[in-house]
């Protein structure tokens, strides 16, 4: 290490001290329950562990987060695109507040959120007696563990694309219309490539929350064994019924999406960071050029 | 450069020498009014600058020509259509941006083949056609960079072939020359005169740099808050400004107000006639830098000032005359002149004033050039207005 030429900076000694302070903090508290879920998971066997996500209300819990994710976070791309689309592009009363409710579902408790969907949608509920009229069942039933997932994920995409779009400004949509384009081309050609990064980091984001939200799933599904249950839910139920190495190996699982949604997520900034540098490189090579 | 493509404009629909007319155009932004009622036409082929100061309405008019922005009343012909329902697509025109607006996530070849892939060209047609403006724009082998690869000028080159490539009828630029520096900004404007001259598209930009618009259009059209003040040559602009704000605008003039005593209109020592004013009125008077004649023998005119301070702008010279009064006045002298006189800053000089005009209000008409003899009256103290 340097020595500091500078009078502002800390001592060698402080710097270091901060240093192992902050790793120390983050492996006590961060990798180290994370390593034990894998080594709890594994601590059966490899057998035991294929066998306990085989089981068919384990199972029956994956498939349903996977069709959770899937029809949310498509849902929220397309509101997020309009959303994002609406408020950087145009001028409009209202815009702050819709800004302001986009960011709603990060403030309230997912319990809550899901209360209010039992209230609106549940048996005593607001639409309960129509609904249930036209036996049709939100409830305690896989339309309700969406609508819960929707609104829980609701900002992400939005929030993402906005500053990209907000920064990209609308001449080279503008560009685009004056070359005979019309607004579908706009949108696919210009549009959309340029937010491409910013939509990816919202959708991996999204789907991370869609397939780990836990509180207001729990409220909306009645935890239905073998229909209702979503991976959260099933790791909870699994180890309320004193089946850890079960539960532990569910979790296993749901951790390693979340890994994967991170490796994902670092590998697209770094290739992201690695191209910007590219472009630096080039730009200093032909910096005698025209 | 050698400019030898085959640019065919598309068949006007009429015969008419016209390419482009606004009648009575208005243009409302809310409240406020961006455009003022302007009319004006464009002859097909030509070179126009729309000049004026930031605000003035010029970007505006540029952009309700080409459909980006809708007329809040009047009509805009394109060849003789009237334009005004027709949506930017459908006006078949090239629009230069002010800041280029190149897709960022194109390669130079893709930004300049879009609109002809929008177009559904054939495939082989796109890339001929890419190529050949390519060529003429010289940017080959630049076709697989990104925009921000790229420098100014050539970026400014992408922008303008983007603009041509499917032939339109008219090429509209905003402010082509803002985003580049001082040297690439000379080589830029002999290059897009060269352009026009080789390709002949009726050719609309937007500058507020009066120099820019008079060394590379044909006809100049003046804006100021939003109401059209002149339209006419580089030429006519120059030596017969309509008003006082193209005269203003359009190069350097002194200003002055003089009032008028014992019959004579006064002002530190200078005297000009009453031009009809009555007695302790003002009068506006104007004068362009060339008009004043200076001579380093203090005797031979009939002013006497001190040469105050010389800017060296090339082959001519602004010098600043200090009046014994405080009155402070731009005049031009060659550089041959400058040293043949054995002129140099804190110099005695005499001077006279060879021809004004009285200038009226901001937007009334100018009266012609008078002139001033050496003969005239006295002296007066007062304020000078150099524009």
């Amino acid at each position: 290490m340097k020595k500091s030429q500078r009078g502002t900076e800390e001592s060698r000694v402080m710097k270091w001290a901060l240093i192992v302070c902050a790793l120390a903090f983050c492996f006590i508290f961060l990798l180290l329950p994370l390593v034990n879920v894998f080594v709890q998971a594994l601590a059966k066997g490899w057998s035991f562990y294929l066998q306990s996500l085989l089981h068919p209300d384990s199972w029956a819990a994956i498939r349903l987060t996977l069709l959770v994710a899937g029809i949310s976070v498509p849902l929220n791309v397309l509101f997020g695109l309009a959303a994002a689309w609406a408020i950087a592009k145009f001028e409009f009363r209202g815009k702050s507040v819709l800004i302001t409710l986009i960011d709603l579902p990060f403030s309230v408790s997912p319990v809550v959120a899901g209360l209010m969907f039992v209230v609106l949608f549940g048996l005593q509920g607001f639409f309960g007696k129509w609904l249930d009229a036209h036996e049709v069942k939100i409830i305690f039933a896989v339309p309700g563990i969406v609508l819960a997932t929707v609104f829980i994920t609701f900002p992400f995409v939005a929030r993402e694309l906005i500053p990209v779009m907000q920064a990209t400004g609308t001449e080279q949509e503008q560009a685009a219309l004056s070359l005979g384009a019309n607004g579908w081309q706009t949108f696919w050609h210009v549009t959309l490539p340029s937010v491409k990064w910013g939509l990816i980091y919202g959708i991996i984001l999204c789907n991370a929350r869609a397939m780990g939200e836990f509180g207001a799933v729990s409220v909306v599904s009645g935890h239905i064994t073998g229909q209702t249950d979503t991976m959260p839910l099933r790791v909870e139920k699994l180890y309320n019924e004193y089946n850890a190495p079960a539960a532990f190996a569910m979790a296993s699982l749901l951790a390693f999406l979340a890994l994967l949604t991170l490796g994902i997520k670092t590998l697209l900034e770094w290739k992201q960071a690695r191209a910007e540098k590219l472009i630096v490189t080039s730009q200093k090579v032909d910096g005698h050029a025209g | 450069m050698i400019l030898d493509i085959n640019y065919q404009l598309s068949k006007p629909s009429t015969c008419s020498p016209v390419s482009i007319e606004l009648k009575n155009v208005t243009k409302k932004f809310g409240e406020t009014t961006a455009v003022n009622n302007v009319t004006f036409s464009v002859k097909e082929g030509e070179l126009m600058a729309l000049l004026g100061p930031s605000g003035g309405g010029k970007t505006t008019v540029l952009r309700m020509i080409a459909g980006l922005e809708m007329p809040t009343a009047g009509d805009v012909f394109i060849r003789g259509q009237r334009v005004n329902d027709l949506s930017v697509q459908q006006r078949n025109i090239g629009f230069v941006f002010q800041n280029y607006a190149l897709f960022k996530n194109m390669t130079v070849f893709k930004n300049v083949a879009f609109g002809l892939k929008i177009k559904k060209w054939k495939r082989a047609d796109v890339k001929t056609r890419v190529a050949e403006l390519l060529n003429l724009f010289g940017l080959e082998g630049l076709e697989r960079r990104y925009p921000h690869q790229l420098s100014g000028g050539q970026r400014q080159r992408v922008a303008i072939a983007r603009a041509l490539a499917s032939k339109p009828g008219v090429l509209l630029l905003d402010e082509p020359f803002g985003a580049v520096d001082a040297k690439i900004r000379q080589e830029l404007r002999e290059w897009l005169v060269t352009l026009h001259n080789e390709l002949n598209v009726t050719t609309i930009f937007v500058t507020h740099d009066q120099e820019e618009a008079l060394e590379v259009s044909n006809r100049i059209v003046i804006f100021s808050r939003g109401m059209l003040e002149q339209v006419g040559s580089p030429r006519e602009v120059y030596e017969q400004p309509a008003n006082e704000f193209v005269a203003r605008f359009i190069g350097v003039m002194n200003v002055l107000e003089p009032e008028v005593r014992d019959g004579v209109a006064r002002i530190g020592e200078l005297e000009f006639p009453p031009h009809g004013q009555a007695e302790g009125q003002k009068l506006r008077i104007g004068f362009r830098p060339y008009a004043v004649q200076i001579s380093s023998d203090v005797a031979q005119h009939r002013y006497r000032a001190v040469l105050r301070r010389t800017f060296f702008l090339g082959v001519l010279l602004r010098v600043e005359l200090e009046l014994p009064s405080g009155l402070v006045l731009r005049a031009r002298m060659t550089k041959e002149e400058y040293a043949q006189q054995g002129m140099e800053d804190g110099k005695a000089v005499s001077f006279q004033i060879r021809q004004y005009r009285v200038l009226a209000g901001d937007n009334a008409g100018l009266a012609p050039e008078g002139e001033l003899s050496d003969q005239a009256a006295p002296t007066v103290s007062g304020k000078l207005g150099v524009a």
